[in-house]
C-alpha cells in the first residue's frame, strides 16, 4: 500500500474506531475512554503499517510483538483487533463483562493476540525487552513495540528498563510514548513532572523521536526511521491529545476513568459521525 | 506419595554420609549442568550472581546470562518477555530482594502464566549476620497466594537437583525455589525421587507428627531421634512442595497422628504451618504448633538464631516435648 493510500485508511478507520471505544466503554458501564481515545491513532497506525502479524494465526512465530504497557487503553486495540479478524466483532461489546475475553486490562491468557498482561502500570517495558532479548536469542527478524502512557513513565521500574535496553543494545525495540499530559490526579506536569523527557531518554542511550501522535504521516515516519536505527533503542514521543475527538471528552482529566452513560455516548458517536462524514443512523453493533 | 524409601518406627532415619551442603550450590552446578542440552535454558540475576550460584550458568552459557544489575522488578519482567517467547527462564537474587518486588511476581510472571522459575537464595533468618534485611521471612506467605505459583523448597542438595531437573524439563508454569545460604546435612537416601506435589515422610510413625521444610528438615529428624530414644514413635514428613500443598496426602501421612509440630525458617504466619493448618482444617482438624519466627529477624550466628528460634534439633525437641505434654483437648 503506497503511503498516501495508507493515510487515506487510517483516516477511514479512525473515527469508526473511536466510535466503538465510546460504544464498548458504555456497554461495560466502566473504563478508560480519555486514554483510549487519545491512543487510538497510535494503535491504529502499528496494526496497519508496522506490525507483521496474521490475525488467524495469534502465535504465528516470526510476528512482531505489540506490549501495551498502559493496559487501561485497551479498548483501543480491543477495536483494532476486531476489525482485523482477531476475534469477532460482536465480542466488543462483552468487554469487562464475566468471562469475557475482553478482560478490563489486557490479559494474555485470555485472548489470543495480546502478548502480556498489564495494568500495573510501568511494567510493560521490562516485558517487552524480554520479548526483544529472545529475539536477539534466536536471531529473530521480528520487532517489539511497547506501548506506554506518561503517567507510567514516573514509575521506577521504567527507568531501570530505559538503562538496560540501552544495555543490550535493543535496536529491535521501539517504546510508543502517548503523552497526553494527563492522570488520573490532574497534569502530569502537576503530579510528578517529566520534563525534559526528550533528553532524558537520550541521556540514557535511546534514539528519541518526537511527533504529533495525531498525524499518521508523523507515526509512520518515526515507525519507519525506528527500523533504521542499530545498536539502541527507540523512543517515540507522540503529543497527543486526552478524550481526542470527542469535544466534550477532550483534555479533561475527569474522562480518565469514567465510562460515557447512554446519552453521553450518543452524543459522542453523533460528533464523530457528523465530523467524519458518516451517517448518523447506522446501527453501531 | 513420595517414594523416598521410609525408615522403619524402630530405626529412625539417619542422614547419609553426604557432606552437608548448600542448596544454592547443588542448584548453580545443577543448572549449568542442563545449559547443554536444553538451549532454551535463559539465566538471570541481580548483581547477585556468585551469591547465588548463577555465575556458574553464566561462566558456561555467556550468551544465555543476562546480567540486569540491582535491578529485580526489571529482571522480574524481562524475564517474563524471555519466557513469553519459549524460553526457560530462571532469575535469581536474594529470596528477600526478589520477592519484595511482588507486584511484577503477580502481573508479569505469575498472571501470564509463564515458564519463569523464581529463584530466591540466603532464605531466612540463616542469613545471619546481615540482619533481617536480608532476610527472607515472608517469601512463601507471598508467593503461595498466586494460584499458579509451584512453590519448592528442597531440603538437602540432592533434592536441590531433582528439583531443578523438573524445573527445566517438566513444569510448564511460573515457580518458586527457596534455596540456603548454609549448608545443609543430607537427609534423603541416594535413591529418593523428588515428586513434585507430594509430600515426603522420612519417618512413619503415630501420635506426634513433626513437618518442617528446608533447612529445618535435618533438624526434625534429629529432635525425632532422641524421642525414639524415650521410646516415642514420631512421624517426620519433609514438605517440599509448599504450594500447592498435597492436602490429601497429607492427611494420609498424618492417618496415626493426633498432634503436629511445624518447623520452618520463615514467619509462622502464611508459611508452612499455615498451609498446614489450612490444609487439617478442612479434612482432619489437628492439633497444631508452628515453628518459625514470630518477630523480626536480627543478626547473629546462623546456628545462634536457630537456637533462639527452636529451628534446631535441641529447640525442635523441646517444641516437641511441650506439644506432647499438652494434657487432651
Amino acid at each position: 500500500m503506497d503511503l498516501d493510500q495508507l493515510v487515506r485508511t487510517l483516516e477511514e478507520k479512525a473515527p469508526r474506531y473511536r466510535v466503538d471505544i465510546v460504544e464498548m466503554l458504555a456497554a461495560a458501564g466502566s473504563g478508560h475512554p480519555g486514554g483510549s481515545l487519545s491512543l487510538i491513532d497510535l494503535i491504529s497506525t502499528l496494526y496497519h503499517h508496522a506490525l507483521r502479524q496474521r490475525p488467524s494465526e495469534p502465535q504465528w512465530p516470526e510476528r512482531d510483538r505489540l506490549v501495551l504497557s498502559k493496559g487501561h487503553g485497551v479498548p483501543a486495540q480491543y477495536a483494532v483487533m476486531a476489525d482485523l479478524g482477531y476475534f469477532p466483532r460482536a465480542q466488543l461489546w462483552t468487554l469487562r463483562k464475566l468471562g469475557s475475553p475482553l478482560q478490563g486490562h489486557p490479559c494474555r491468557s485470555w485472548l489470543p493476540g495480546i502478548e502480556a498482561s498489564t495494568g500495573s502500570l510501568g511494567q510493560g517495558l521490562s516485558v517487552a525487552q524480554g520479548i526483544a532479548l529472545a529475539g536477539k536469542l534466536d536471531k529473530g527478524s521480528w520487532r517489539v513495540y511497547c506501548v506506554m502512557g506518561d503517567g507510567e513513565t514516573q514509575e521506577g521500574q521504567v527507568w531501570e528498563a530505559a538503562l538496560s535496553a540501552a544495555k543490550f543494545r535493543l535496536d529491535n525495540l521501539t517504546v510508543l510514548l502517548d503523552y497526553n499530559k494527563l492522570q488520573i490526579d490532574g497534569f502530569t506536569r502537576d503530579v510528578m513532572n517529566l520534563e525534559p523527557l526528550a533528553d532524558k531518554w537520550r541521556a540514557f542511550g535511546w534514539h528519541v523521536i518526537t511527533i504529533d501522535g495525531h498525524n499518521y504521516r508523523q507515526i509512520i515516519g518515526a515507525l519507519d526511521e525506528a527500523r533504521q536505527v542499530q545498536g539502541r533503542p527507540t523512543y517515540i514521543i507522540a503529543h497527543t491529545i486526552k478524550g481526542k475527538g470527542v469535544s466534550f471528552m477532550e483534555e479533561q482529566v475527569g474522562w480518565h476513568g469514567v465510562a460515557p452513560n447512554r446519552e453521553q455516548a450518543d452524543r459522542a458517536i453523533a460528533e464523530l459521525r457528523t465530523r467524519a462524514g458518516l451517517p448518523l443512523t447506522e446501527a453501531v453493533r | 506419595m513420595s517414594s523416598s524409601s521410609l525408615s522403619t518406627e524402630t530405626a529412625p532415619a539417619t542422614p547419609s554420609s553426604a557432606p552437608p551442603r548448600a542448596t544454592r550450590d547443588a542448584f548453580g552446578e545443577t543448572l549449568r549442568r542442563l545449559g547443554a542440552d536444553h538451549p532454551q535454558l535463559v539465566v538471570l540475576d541481580a548483581d547477585l550472581s556468585e551469591s547465588t550460584r548463577s555465575a556458574k550458568f553464566a561462566e558456561a552459557f555467556p550468551e544465555r546470562f543476562f546480567q540486569l544489575g540491582i535491578q529485580e522488578a526489571n529482571m522480574l519482567g524481562t524475564a517474563a518477555g524471555l519466557a513469553a517467547s519459549g524460553k526457560r527462564v530462571f532469575c535469581c537474587s536474594f529470596s528477600c530482594f526478589v520477592t519484595g518486588r511482588f507486584d511484577q511476581i503477580k502481573v508479569s510472571v505469575a498472571y501470564n502464566d509463564l515458564p519463569v522459575t523464581i529463584v530466591g537464595t540466603h532464605a531466612g533468618c540463616a542469613v545471619g549476620p546481615d540482619g533481617y534485611t536480608q532476610m527472607a521471612l515472608e517469601d512463601v506467605a507471598l508467593l503461595r497466594t498466586l494460584p499458579n505459583m509451584l512453590v519448592l523448597q528442597p531440603a538437602d542438595d540432592l533434592e536441590t537437583t531433582q528439583m531443578v531437573e523438573h524445573l527445566v524439563t517438566g513444569h510448564r508454569g511460573p515457580a518458586f525455589l527457596r534455596l540456603t545460604r548454609q549448608k545443609v546435612p543430607r537427609v534423603h537416601d541416594a535413591g529418593y525421587r523428588f515428586v513434585p506435589g507430594a509430600v515426603d515422610p522420612l519417618r512413619r510413625g503415630s501420635g506426634l507428627a513433626i513437618c518442617a521444610t528446608g533447612a529445618c528438615v535435618a533438624g526434625a529428624l534429629e529432635a525425632a531421634a532422641r524421642l525414639v530414644g524415650e521410646g516415642l514413635s514420631p512421624t517426620v514428613i519433609n514438605i517440599s512442595t509448599l504450594a500447592p500443598l498435597d492436602g490429601d496426602g497429607l492427611v494420609a501421612a498424618l492417618a496415626s497422628c493426633e498432634r503436629v509440630l511445624t518447623v520452618e525458617d520463615h514467619s509462622i504466619v502464611g508459611g508452612l504451618g499455615s498451609a498446614i493448618c489450612e490444609a487439617l482444617a478442612e479434612r482432619r482438624p489437628l492439633r497444631v504448633h508452628r515453628v518459625g519466627l514470630r518477630e523480626f529477624g536480627e543478626s547473629g550466628e546462623t546456628e545462634e538464631l536457630f537456637r533462639k528460634h527452636h529451628l534446631d534439633g535441641p529447640g525442635i525437641y523441646l517444641e516437641a516435648k511441650a506439644l506432647l505434654a499438652e494434657a487432651p483437648r
